[in-house]
């Protein structure tokens, strides 16, 4: 795709651990157009943080990146220390879990949202301080004036994170990388913060990636998916037509176990049984091949790619992908 | 609240209080709370974090002393018995973590994790609990020979949950408290969990109070579902009526906000912005009003009520949408 701004290609991670080598991201691809929205799907532990610190070219010191990461046309590993600091305070910017891993505990609301713009903007410190408290405003803080001389303790954790995406809008990113940004947050919070940054990102045109686990969060307001079990990414299409027509049975087992509001009470959930392979301990088929009520012939020996078999949009990594019509 | 009388309660609360007091000032963590659980039913307790489920729950066993109000646990008020009475009755109740790897002891054995509580009520002989924990151990879907001479680090979150559900059960409670049994668990992982509670509540004739922040999961194992909000009980109503039809304005907010997996159904964008206030400092009459897209004045002077809204449902609101 020509027109992307973000192209994440073949990239692996590998990290030393005491019981061996972990590859926790295992040769993915992922390509995010301007302004588009990925979401990026999967359960704990397989790799959808490494994978966007990739990106960010926020690895861990002893981890070993290989792959490329191009973004903006520049290829980010290959850019220094200094040029990648001024790339994230500008273009590329995030947003954690946890907002006190984005805000500084010791410096006011205030600070950390005039110090971006001062530096990355070149504004003076009046104009600063006014963006700041227009900022706030936009992401639904109220009496903004105010909290800039608050610190980030002094907020609940809904507050907190809206001003950590604050933060991350202040400098207007062409791409905002949002890992899990609602995890730690109430339903109706987590309502409030989506909407949020569905809206700013279409006003803004900014391209954005949001890791989840939860599917049904990716479901209205993403353009493509792409679902991760064990490193890898297993399944990847436009939104709509994933969940039309889930192809690979991970990404199908994963919706089935997902308690559903319309299920009378007491319907037994179909499971997924045993858990994902230890990732310093790779398996040599498919990763899901335990796990997988449709495992047959090579699925326990040979890896299965990644590929577009029917539709070119849509890619899955499987030997008996679901029949077409079958989950619809 | 004679209302929600059920025909046969385990459980009764009625007009519970619990305070914190933090730095001088009181934390309104539970007002004046009442509900009943029949026998054999799974109760779903839902609501915001820090609304007080788990202060409630900690309140029914006795964990946190009430300020006021009574629990009765079949016919008899936890709340005034006091050494080897409230010991024998706690037995019958017992409570499952949100955090699995949290609440075992790093350096114990899982065999003697799981045997813990029979050697607290007293039961002597090694080889009566070893058959009881293989038991319960096969009965959550463990080995007991493969996992009983094993260290809770050695476990996944999913397996070390099974665990406690083992050992929450190994001395024949009637009443179990499952406090966010599944919230830290993994999506494949939940519905396993999920399944075996079932199971476990069927087999062993159970009655669960089941707390959860997650509605879809509260749906998929409740009965009935109590919703909570700021220490204060704002509906209670059998799970499919409740979800269908809510009355309370603050459940149909929660349901609204659940996010659906599927494309079709756009996410709601009417959700009102605000969060939830200070139970230090709770909003007078209705605690809900600063939130409300309903309220009016006389929700800010007088404390609604939890009254009938339609057959088996209850809820607390001057307006309510049914
Ligand atoms: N600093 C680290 N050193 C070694 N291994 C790590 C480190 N951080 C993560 N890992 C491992 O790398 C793998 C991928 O972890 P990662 O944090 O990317 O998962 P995730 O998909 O973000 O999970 P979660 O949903 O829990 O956030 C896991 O097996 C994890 O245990
Ligand atoms: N030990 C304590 N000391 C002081 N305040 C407490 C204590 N435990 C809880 N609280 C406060 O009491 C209120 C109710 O807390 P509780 O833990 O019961 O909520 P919860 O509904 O279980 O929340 P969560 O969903 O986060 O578990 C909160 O405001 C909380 O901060
Ligand atoms: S490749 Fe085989 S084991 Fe893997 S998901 Fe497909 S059918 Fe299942
Ligand atoms: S009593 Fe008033 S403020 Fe409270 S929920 Fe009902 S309408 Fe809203
Ligand atoms: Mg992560
Ligand atoms: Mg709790």
């Amino acid at each position: 795709m020509s027109g992307a701004l973000l192209s994440v290609e073949d990239v692996a991670v590998d990290l030393p651990t005491p019981r061996g080598n972990l590859r926790a991201v295992d040769h993915v691809d992922l390509v995010v157009g301007a302004g588009k929205t990925l979401g990026i799907v999967g359960e704990s532990g397989c790799g959808k943080t490494m994978l966007s610190r990739a990106i960010l070219q926020l690895l861990p010191k002893k981890a070993k990146l290989s792959g490329r990461v191009m973004f903006d046309g520049q290829d980010l590993p290959a850019l220094s220390a200094e040029k990648l600091r001024k790339l994230r305070g500008r273009s590329l910017a995030v947003v954690f879990q946890d907002p006190m891993t984005s805000l500084n505990p010791v410096l006011t609301i205030g600070t950390q949202l005039t110090e971006t713009m001062q530096e990355h903007l070149e504004l003076d410190l009046a104009n600063a301080r006014q963006r700041a408290i227009e900022l706030l405003a936009a992401v639904g803080i109220p009496a903004p004036e105010q909290r800039l001389s608050q610190y980030p303790h002094q907020l609940s954790g809904g507050m907190r994170q809206r001003v950590a995406i604050a933060v991350a809008l202040s400098c207007e990113p062409k791409l905002l990388i949002a890992d899990e940004p609602t995890t730690a947050l109430d339903v109706t919070i987590q309502a409030q913060i989506l909407d949020l940054l569905a809206r700013e990102q279409q006003r803004r045109h900014m391209a954005m990636i949001i890791i989840t686990h939860d599917l049904g969060v990716v479901a209205g307001r993403t353009d493509e998916v792409a679902v991760m079990y064990a490193g890898r990414v297993v399944e990847r299409a436009p939104t709509p037509s994933l969940f039309k027509q889930m192809r690979m049975p991970y990404t199908e087992a994963l919706l089935a176990a997902l308690p559903k509001l319309d299920a009378a009470p007491h319907t037994p959930l179909p499971a997924i049984s045993g858990r994902p392979p230890d990732p310093t301990r790779p398996l040599k088929g498919c990763s899901f091949s335990p796990r997988c009520r449709y495992s047959a012939g090579r699925c326990g020996t040979e890896k299965p790619h990644l590929s577009a078999a029917e539709a070119p949009d849509h890619l899955y990594a499987c030997f008996h992908p679901i029949a077409a019509g079958a989950n619809a | 609240m004679m209302l929600q009388a059920v025909s046969d309660p385990l459980l009764k609360v009625e007009n519970l209080v619990v305070e914190y007091s933090v730095g001088g000032k009181t934390i309104h963590a539970v007002s004046d709370v009442s509900l009943d659980i029949a026998r054999g039913e799974t109760l779903g307790l839902v609501g915001e974090s820090g609304c007080g489920k788990s202060t409630l729950g900690r309140a029914v066993l006795q964990l946190r002393q009430a300020v006021s109000g009574k629990v009765l646990f079949d016919g008899h008020d936890l709340t005034e018995l006091r050494g080897e009475a409230l010991r024998r009755m706690r037995r019958r109740v017992q409570l499952i973590f949100q955090d699995p790897i949290a609440s075992l002891n790093p350096r114990r054995r899982i065999g003697d994790i799981v045997a813990e509580p029979l050697v607290i009520a007293g039961v002597k002989d090694p080889e009566e609990r070893r058959q009881r924990v293989n038991e319960v151990l096969s009965a959550v879907g463990l080995d007991p020979a493969l996992v009983s001479g094993r260290l809770p680090h050695e476990f996944s979150g999913g397996q070390c949950q099974r665990i406690c559900i083992a050992r929450a059960l190994v001395l024949n409670p009637e009443f179990v408290i499952c406090d966010e049994p599944v919230s830290a668990l993994d999506v494949s992982i939940r519905a396993q969990i999920l399944n075996l509670l079932e199971e476990m509540k069927t087999r062993y004739g159970l009655t669960l109070l089941f707390i959860a922040h997650d509605l879809a999961v509260v749906k998929a194992v409740s009965d009935r579902v109590a919703v909570m909000y700021l220490g204060r009980l704002c509906e209670v109503g059998p799970s499919e009526q409740l979800f269908a039809r809510p009355a309370h304005p603050y459940t149909a907010l929660l349901i609204e906000a659940i996010p659906v997996p599927d494309p079709d159904v756009r996410p709601t964008q009417s959700i009102p912005v605000g969060e939830p206030p200070s139970p230090i400092a709770p909003p007078s009459g209705c605690r809900f009003r600063t939130r409300c897209p309903r309220a009016d004045a006389r929700c800010s002077s007088e404390v609604p009520e939890l009254r009938l809204v339609a057959p088996g449902q209850l809820a607390a609101c001057h307006h309510p949408l049914i």
